[in-house]
């Protein structure tokens, strides 16, 4: 069977990361922001795993990582979370706009 | 000698005084600082009479000629082999001299300002600065080292500020002290230069070393025409004159009177203006070999001693008065050692000279004491405010009476023995300095007696309602002291003791001689008795007569308005504006326009820093995309 050729999953996988990217910067509910933020980060594990398989199909180092950002995504999620609960408690909205008081 | 520690001890039991009371005594001790300042100073006033009986009569002298002994010495700074810093205690006949004097007259103030100062909020205060006077003074007279004597001149020049500027919510106190300070300050720029002249020419800061190389004939080079030596002793002489209060350097001194009466006693009366007296005398073998350098001293001491005089002819503020008597009589002091030789007979002018610094330092004293239990009385200054006192204070009055006799030149009192010797050395050397000296010496018994006149007789006093008289037991008891010795410390064989060149001198009392002096004092007073004993108008008259030059003696011949003129319209605008235009324009403008520049450039970029997490997520993914971009073609 002929492989799917490597430039469509990285154009998959850019494709990926710029919805991330838009979703970042234009949405203000910070729950959805935090959706973007793992978008960008199941991007770059597309890539990692993409490239594992395509030039080093004997290695599983792109694997491995992949599997190190899955976890820390885990953690980063719970972390941020419990930013947004204890932003909400504080400012009773999770907008991104409302919070902006550390400025000059 | 082997009481070094004694004689370390007389300088610092005062510093220590000035530091206790310094730290601890507003808080803690108040009411016993002036008992822990009598008491370490009458310490030291016995080690000081100690150490003088010590070197005068015991070890001093070798083969019956004084000798220069260095008691201790330390290297403070040492900058080369024969170049250094030293501390340390040179005992001479005039330092031992000078060691006795200060610190008795220092006690006798000390006691005295137990009654004068009572009271006063800043009371331990006042105590510690008069021990940091005594301290300097102290060490000034001690010093071993040229270098020595500059610094506890400074600290002299120093603690005369402070007393000066004792009232200080007073403006006039705050002006004078000031100005005092200034003028010294200016006149100690001569100094420094001086002491650099003659330390670059001996290769030693050394008094001793220095003294001997310089006294040695020798062939030094000139600027402009004048002998390096004669510029090196000039500027050190413009220093003693600026602390002596000499004739252009004295317009500090009359405003000085704004301090404490005790210490107008102490600081500008008995120790400190002498400080250019001694520090002449200190340089005297040098100073005798350069004609030139003696003649300055000469005719600075004799124009301001006749221009003191006449000026306190017309004074009415009776501090005032006893200021210029001051300068006129540390004119005296200087001319004769301007007319001194160094050797044997004709070293007369040397020992006359600290002869009657010494009395002086007594009779002057006294004066100013009474006169401070006088104000202490009537709480004014001014002559008009007073008169018909003896009543009041008897023993204030006599005293008074004493010193006047003494500084007049009446025989057998203090002035007249030292003033004798002044004047015989003047008549053997300049017959002109004798003669302005005669006059001289009539004036200051005319004005001594005008004052006196005015302030216990004259007209009836009217004093109202409570009055204490003349004071506690601590006013009268150093009062009576004073007298004691202004009557008595005429016949101490002076001449035996310090002499130019260490060697005993005979002297005797010539009374074909005296006659003349005596004539003249005598006169002065009659002539005061006449015009001031009772109230009546012929002072008025004669200052009509004279019109002018009255009113230009009782302005001070303009010497205040000449420097006024000097500082405030030439060296004002001429200098001191410029000065302030680079600095307000060009060094601050610079400054400014840094400053002004940051302002503005952080302004502009303070509001990237908004606070909204996006747009700095924005910035931050542009920044990695334009990375990225970079990576990607530019390279």
């Amino acid at each position: 069977m002929s492989q799917i050729p490597l430039t469509h999953i990285l154009f998959l996988s850019t494709a990926l990361f710029f919805i991330g990217v838009y979703g970042l910067l234009t949405r203000r509910n910070m729950i959805t922001m935090l959706m973007a933020i793992e978008l960008i980060l199941n991007s770059v594990n597309i890539n990692f795993i993409a490239f594992n398989k395509y030039l080093y199909p004997e290695k599983l180092n792109g694997i491995f990582f992949s599997i190190f950002i899955i976890t820390i995504a885990a953690a980063e999620a719970a972390v941020a979370i419990a930013i947004i609960i204890n932003l909400y408690r504080s400012h009773h909205s999770v907008d991104a706009e409302d919070a902006s008081e550390l400025k000059y | 000698m082997n009481n070094h520690i004694n004689i370390a001890l007389i300088p610092l039991l005062p510093l220590a005084s000035f530091v206790i009371l310094g730290l601890f005594g507003r808080k803690y001790i108040k009411t016993f600082s002036g008992v822990i300042g009598v008491g370490s100073l009458l310490i030291s006033a016995l080690l000081s009479l100690q150490t003088a009986y010590q070197y005068f009569f015991v070890d001093g002298k070798l083969n019956g000629v004084y000798q220069k002994v260095i008691a201790f010495k330390y290297t403070w700074l040492s900058f080369s082999d024969s170049v250094s810093i030293d501390m340390g205690a040179l005992l001479d006949p005039i330092s031992v001299m000078m060691l006795v004097l200060v610190t008795f007259v220092s006690l006798m103030v000390h006691i005295f300002s137990l009654g004068y100062m009572k009271g006063e909020e800043r009371y331990s205060t006042y105590y510690a600065f008069l021990g940091l006077f005594t301290f300097s003074m102290l060490g000034l007279v001690l010093s071993t080292n040229i270098f020595q004597i500059y610094m506890f001149w400074e600290l002299v020049g120093v603690s005369s500020f402070l007393l000066i500027g004792y009232y200080f919510d007073k403006p006039s106190a705050v002006a004078a002290s000031k100005k005092a300070f200034i003028v010294t300050r200016f006149a100690d720029l001569g100094f420094l230069i001086g002491i650099l002249v003659l330390s670059f020419q001996a290769h030693t800061l050394d008094f001793q070393t220095l003294i001997d190389t310089l006294s040695k004939p020798q062939t030094i080079g000139s600027f402009m025409g004048v002998s390096i030596l004669t510029w090196g002793l000039t500027l050190v002489f413009m220093g003693g004159a600026g602390k002596s209060a000499m004739f252009p350097l004295h317009i500090w001194l009359p405003d000085a009177m704004e301090g404490p009466t005790p210490v107008s006693a102490l600081i500008h009366a008995a120790t400190m203006v002498v400080a250019g007296v001694y520090l002449v005398a200190r340089l005297f073998p040098v100073f005798s070999v350069d004609e030139a350098a003696l003649t300055i001293v000469t005719y600075v001491g004799l124009i301001s001693a006749l221009f003191a005089a006449v000026i306190a002819c017309t004074q009415t503020d009776i501090k005032r008065v006893l200021a210029y008597s001051t300068m006129s009589q540390i004119g005296y002091m200087m001319f004769a050692l301007g007319v001194s030789k160094y050797n044997g007979e004709e070293g007369l002018g040397f020992m006359g000279s600290m002869f009657h610094l010494f009395t002086h330092a007594f009779f002057k004293s006294l004066l100013f004491l009474c006169a401070g239990a006088v104000i202490h009385l009537v709480h004014s200054n001014e002559m008009k405010d007073m008169g018909g006192l003896r009543k009041y204070m008897p023993l204030t009055n006599a005293a008074f009476l004493i010193a006047c006799l003494a500084i007049a030149g009446v025989p057998p009192f203090a002035g007249f023995f030292s003033k004798e010797e002044i004047l015989l050395a003047a008549f053997h050397s300049n017959k002109l300095v004798y003669g302005v000296a005669l006059f001289t010496s009539g004036l200051t018994a005319f004005y001594m007696f005008r004052l006196y006149f005015s302030i216990f007789w004259n007209k009836e006093a009217h004093l109202h309602g409570e009055h204490h008289g003349e004071g506690s037991f601590a006013m009268k008891l150093p009062l009576v002291l004073l007298a004691i010795l202004s009557v008595g410390a005429g016949f101490i064989p002076f001449a035996s003791f310090v002499t130019a060149d260490g060697a005993a001198l005979e002297t005797h009392i010539d009374y074909a001689f005296s006659a003349a002096p005596v004539f003249f004092g005598v006169t002065g007073i009659l002539l005061a008795a006449y015009l001031y004993k009772t109230e009546n108008a012929r002072p008025q008259n004669i200052a009509n007569t004279f019109g002018g030059l009255y009113q230009s003696a009782y302005k001070k011949f303009y010497i205040d308005e000449i420097y006024l003129f000097i500082t405030k319209k030439i060296v004002f605008n001429c200098i001191g504006r410029p000065a302030a235009w680079i600095d307000k324009n060009i060094i601050n403008g610079t400054i400014n326009l840094f400053g002004n520049t940051t302002v503005k450039l952080s302004e502009s970029v303070k509001t990237i820093q908004s606070g909204k997490v996006q747009s700095y997520a924005l910035y931050f993914i542009s920044g990695a995309l334009l990375l990225a971009a970079l990576i990607i073609y530019a390279l």
